[in-house]
């Protein structure tokens, strides 16, 4: 998708031909995220839409009970600067608040912000390089204290301080936060950053009190006693916390939203698995919400036959996808396998690996394993000439593949096996341990064996396969395999730094343990200059093009092959209204929540 | 038999010493990184890791840290937990009450069912009431937790709805129907857990019953004309009892260690759940702590046991 292609997307938005959700779906579709589609059309002056959906019904605050949530991985901190993952930032979401979430739609929806700033507002000056953030007023702490902007500056100072040893340390290190006034900050980034929504936003973006934190910023902050008794601006006031185990809240009854928030109490449990939390939220009904439910989408049909719960599925930029390795993992080079000096005897030939993508049943994949809970896709797409659903630009077929084979020489032996040069078609394929996952093994482990190839298939534990242990040779970081698969998640929702995993700075080597997110070590100077460009790409249609640009590179060389686009999984009462984000935490709408047939 | 304990008090002290070595150097060496996740996230940048690291003292040497513990140890610190940045003592406490209660009710369960069965099924041997109580017990310690666990799961939440599978250890309110609330929650793991304990001590005291009630003083008092009944409770049981008061005193630190699996079933909140996911998480002073208290209880009930051997036993002697 050329920026010229881009552009007239957005100038048919704006003249209301297209509406906004269809031009974001299909940035989307481009592996943009919602959120960065937003932000273009912010840049072009396109307003946001105001409507917040599903529309919040109850009109007075509390009266709706208790309000149960099961987030099979426990939270144990409840500081979301110390957070180790999502389910610590959803844990401190119940009481911490950020100036502003995004929704579903890519919109930013301000929360302890008075308004979003935009250009029109005189909020985003210097082309991005200076933001006006205008906070909210009679905004209090759960202790009584005013909200003001010395709270925003002492966040930033607390987290960009290398001794603190914050999470969030990469958002805030390079900028500057000034007071204006009690109600009003300026960000200034270093240089114009077209992306500008990252500070104060989101999951990232937890405001946090001066008055409790103050004394404890720096080396001191691990002992600070707010870090287990959160004092935040949230809907719910902290009552008890057991690390792993239970987050319990109380309404906050000077919260700053009308009407808001509609439960009384809220309990956030931890432990077991996915499986028997959706049979808590779908079959049983004990609890009223359940989180990242990794359950195939069968048995989630079952469970929601007996009419107590519903599985939603929301959006997200999480994909599933297959990497071959162009190095070969098998010889050592300069005491290292998989050196990005060697060769793979037969991944560095592209028709190898286009044979390799022709074999990957996506469609069985999603019918029979994924259901509703994937999607197959072409997440990178190849310039297509003009735009529908994503899934129609790859291709399942054997006999191409076949074909494609035999032009490139291997030729099938005996034993059935293709072979070139006296090296066979042996590959080891290896992934996690995962009930999902070995079946999608298997698909492609069939399909594999009609064109020729033997593959072994192999699955780590997860805990090991995930982890960046230098002294262990399974790790993903490591790919001493040929093929391997997982997901990827989208951290952030902007696209630079998924996309410059590709680039050949990242590669992952024994020089820099293996930590290097270019995992496939994949060496492209074009992808390099680009990945360049669109770091100082101010213009956010012309950044777009290019990031779209680099999608294209490494899906048409067939360096990664994307499978199932993930939406995120979740469980809860058919009861329970929710405002569920793709972008955000789980919880970033939490004030909305209420539950329907029982409204004051 | 001051000299005994004073000995064996003495052993104990290089045992436990040698333990918390071993555990330290296993875990040293052991690969894993508490703070890989925060390695894996593209939005933390190395430097904070190292920070922490360097906050912990991570990158000191293994002695230097074994050292630094020991000390802490000594002095009533029992750590900081690297992943939940709280005090381990305090995370310990946390759990120890819902540990006693769910696992201790088992074991008492456990007792409840194997002492009757098995004295029943000794005093009548391959009748039916034993040929049926022996094969039950040989499928309840065959079939493992998990399964049994979701068998009940499958049958009293979801087919019948009468209990509630998710362990709650926050019920508010107090009184008769606290009670009745914990006890509704708490049923499935304790029937678990005991279930399977007993099923396994119910073939020991059977056993240790049968090789007492072949003995002559048992037809002695048999033709005394004392009561049957009499017979066992007064002459057998008290003398075959012995081993398994032994052996109820030996399992008695499962009850700290917790049940892992089961605990994983109900999300109980116990110290086996801790356990597993300290070590899944690399969390150090977690796991050294509850291991080398679980070892010191092992050593002090292994202790117990072999007074209460002693005593109860008047053929023993303490040298």
């Amino acid at each position: 998708m050329e920026e010229r292609q881009l552009r007239a997307l957005i100038e048919d938005v704006r003249s209301g031909q297209l509406p906004r959700r269809g031009f974001i779906e299909r940035m989307v579709g481009l592996g943009l995220t919602a959120p960065m589609a937003s932000m273009m059309l912010m840049h072009s002056g396109v307003a946001q839409s105001q409507v917040i959906t599903p529309v919040y019904k109850p009109n007075r605050r509390g009266g709706g009970g208790a309000l149960k949530v099961l987030f099979w991985q426990g939270a144990t901190l409840l500081q979301p600067h110390f957070a180790n993952g999502t389910k610590d930032q959803e844990g401190s979401r119940i009481f911490y608040e950020p100036l502003a979430v995004w929704d579903n739609d890519g919109n930013l929806v301000p929360i302890l912000a008075a308004d979003i700033p935009s250009v029109a507002n005189g909020g985003v000056l210097e082309g991005g390089k200076v933001v006006r953030w205008r906070l909210k007023k009679g905004v209090t702490w759960h202790d009584g204290k005013p909200f003001t902007a010395d709270d925003v500056v002492f966040t930033w100072e607390y987290a960009r301080d290398p001794a603190t040893a914050a999470v969030t340390i990469a958002v805030y290190k390079d900028i500057t936060v000034t007071k204006v006034d009690d109600y009003t900050v300026l960000v200034s980034f270093r240089k114009a950053t077209p992306f500008w929504a990252t500070a104060f936003v989101a999951a990232e973006g937890m405001i946090i009190p001066k008055h409790l934190f103050g004394p404890y910023a720096g080396a001191k902050s691990r002992d600070a006693p707010t870090n287990l008794k959160p004092v935040g601006t949230g809907p719910y006031k902290f009552v008890d916390f057991k690390p792993g185990d239970l987050v319990s809240g109380a309404i906050n009854t000077s919260y700053h939203m009308a009407n808001r928030p509609f439960f009384d109490t809220i309990e956030m449990k931890g432990g077991g698995d996915a499986p028997s939390a959706a049979r808590a939220v779908l079959q049983t009904g004990e609890y009223d919400y359940a989180w990242n439910l990794q359950v195939e989408d069968e048995v989630l049909k079952r469970m929601e036959a007996g009419g107590k719960g519903k599985a939603h599925i929301v959006p997200g930029g999480d994909i599933e996808f297959i990497q071959l390795n162009i190095t070969d993992p098998w010889t050592e080079v300069d005491g290292e396998r998989g050196s990005v000096k060697s060769k793979h005897f037969a991944f560095s030939d592209i028709k190898v690996r286009e044979a390799m993508s022709l074999l990957c049943d996506k469609k069985s994949m999603q019918e029979f394993i994924y259901g509703r809970t994937g999607i197959a896709t072409s997440n990178f797409m190849n310039n297509p000439p003009r735009f529908r659903s994503p899934n129609t630009k790859w291709e399942f077929n054997v006999d191409k593949a076949n074909a494609l084979l035999d032009a490139a020489g291997w030729k099938k032996g005996a034993d059935g096996i293709r072979e070139k040069g006296g090296k066979k078609m042996k590959f080891v394929y290896q992934t996690s341990i995962n009930g999902t996952r070995q079946k999608e093994q298997a698909i492609v482990k069939q399909a594999a064996q009609k064109a020729g190839i033997e593959l072994e298939l192999k699955s780590v534990t997860a805990s090991v396969f995930f982890s960046s242990d230098v002294a262990n040779p399974d790790t993903y970081g490591k790919f001493w395999a040929d093929i391997q698969m997982y997901t990827t998640t989208m951290t952030a929702p902007d696209a630079q730094r998924f996309m410059d995993q590709y680039i050949s700075a990242e590669a992952s080597q024994k020089v820099n343990k293996w930590a290097g997110r270019n995992i496939c070590r994949y060496i492209n100077p074009e992808y390099d200059k680009l990945a360049l460009a669109g770091e100082s790409e101010l213009d956010p249609v012309k950044r777009a093009a290019i990031y779209i640009k680099m999608n294209d590179i490494v899906v048409g060389e067939f360096i990664v092959i994307p499978l199932i686009s993930r939406p995120r999984v979740r469980g809860a009462n058919v009861k329970l209204v929710t405002t569920l984000s793709g972008w955000d935490l789980d919880f970033s709408a939490l004030q909305n929540w209420y539950r329907d047939g029982a409204v004051g | 038999m001051g000299h005994f304990i004073l000995r064996r008090l003495l052993i104990a002290l290089p045992s436990l010493l040698g333990i918390s070595v071993v555990l330290f150097t296993v875990l040293a060496l052991a690969p894993g990184d508490p703070f890989a996740e925060m390695a894996l996230n593209p939005n933390v940048p190395p430097e904070v890791s190292a920070n922490l690291r360097k906050q912990f003292g991570l990158d000191d040497p293994v002695w230097q840290r074994y050292f630094r513990w020991l000390f802490a140890m000594l002095q009533g610190d029992w750590g900081f937990s690297f992943i939940s940045r709280v005090d381990v003592d305090k995370l310990i406490l946390q759990r120890v009450p819902v540990t006693l209660a769910v696992i201790g009710a088992s074991q008492l369960l456990a007792l409840a069912i194997a002492l009757p069965v098995g004295i029943y099924s000794a005093a009548r041997p391959y009748s039916w009431f034993d040929r049926i109580a022996s094969t039950l017990a040989f499928v309840g310690f065959s079939l493992p937790t998990f399964f049994t666990g979701l068998l009940l799961i499958l049958l009293f939440s979801i087919k019948l709805d009468w209990l509630p599978f998710v362990f709650r250890s926050d019920i508010a309110g107090s009184g008769w129907p606290w009670w009745w609330a914990h006890i509704r929650q708490a049923i499935m793991p304790v029937l678990v857990l005991g279930l399977f304990q007993g099923a396994s001590w119910t073939r020991y005291v059977r056993s240790a019953v049968l090789d007492v009630i072949r003995l002559d003083y048992v037809t002695t008092a048999r033709s005394k004309g004392l009561a049957e009944r009499a017979v066992i409770m007064k002459h057998v049981v008290r003398n075959a009892l012995i081993p398994v008061v032994t052996l109820v005193a030996l399992t008695m630190p499962q009850v700290f260690g917790g049940a892992i699996v089961t605990e994983q079933i109900f999300r109980v909140p116990g110290i086996g759940s801790l356990l597993i996911d300290a070590i899944l998480r690399n969390d150090t002073p977690v796991i050294m702590a509850v291991t080398f208290v679980f070892s010191c209880l092992v050593i002090f009930f292994n202790f117990i046991a072999d007074l209460l051997y002693g005593w109860l036993d008047p053929r023993i002697t303490f040298r």
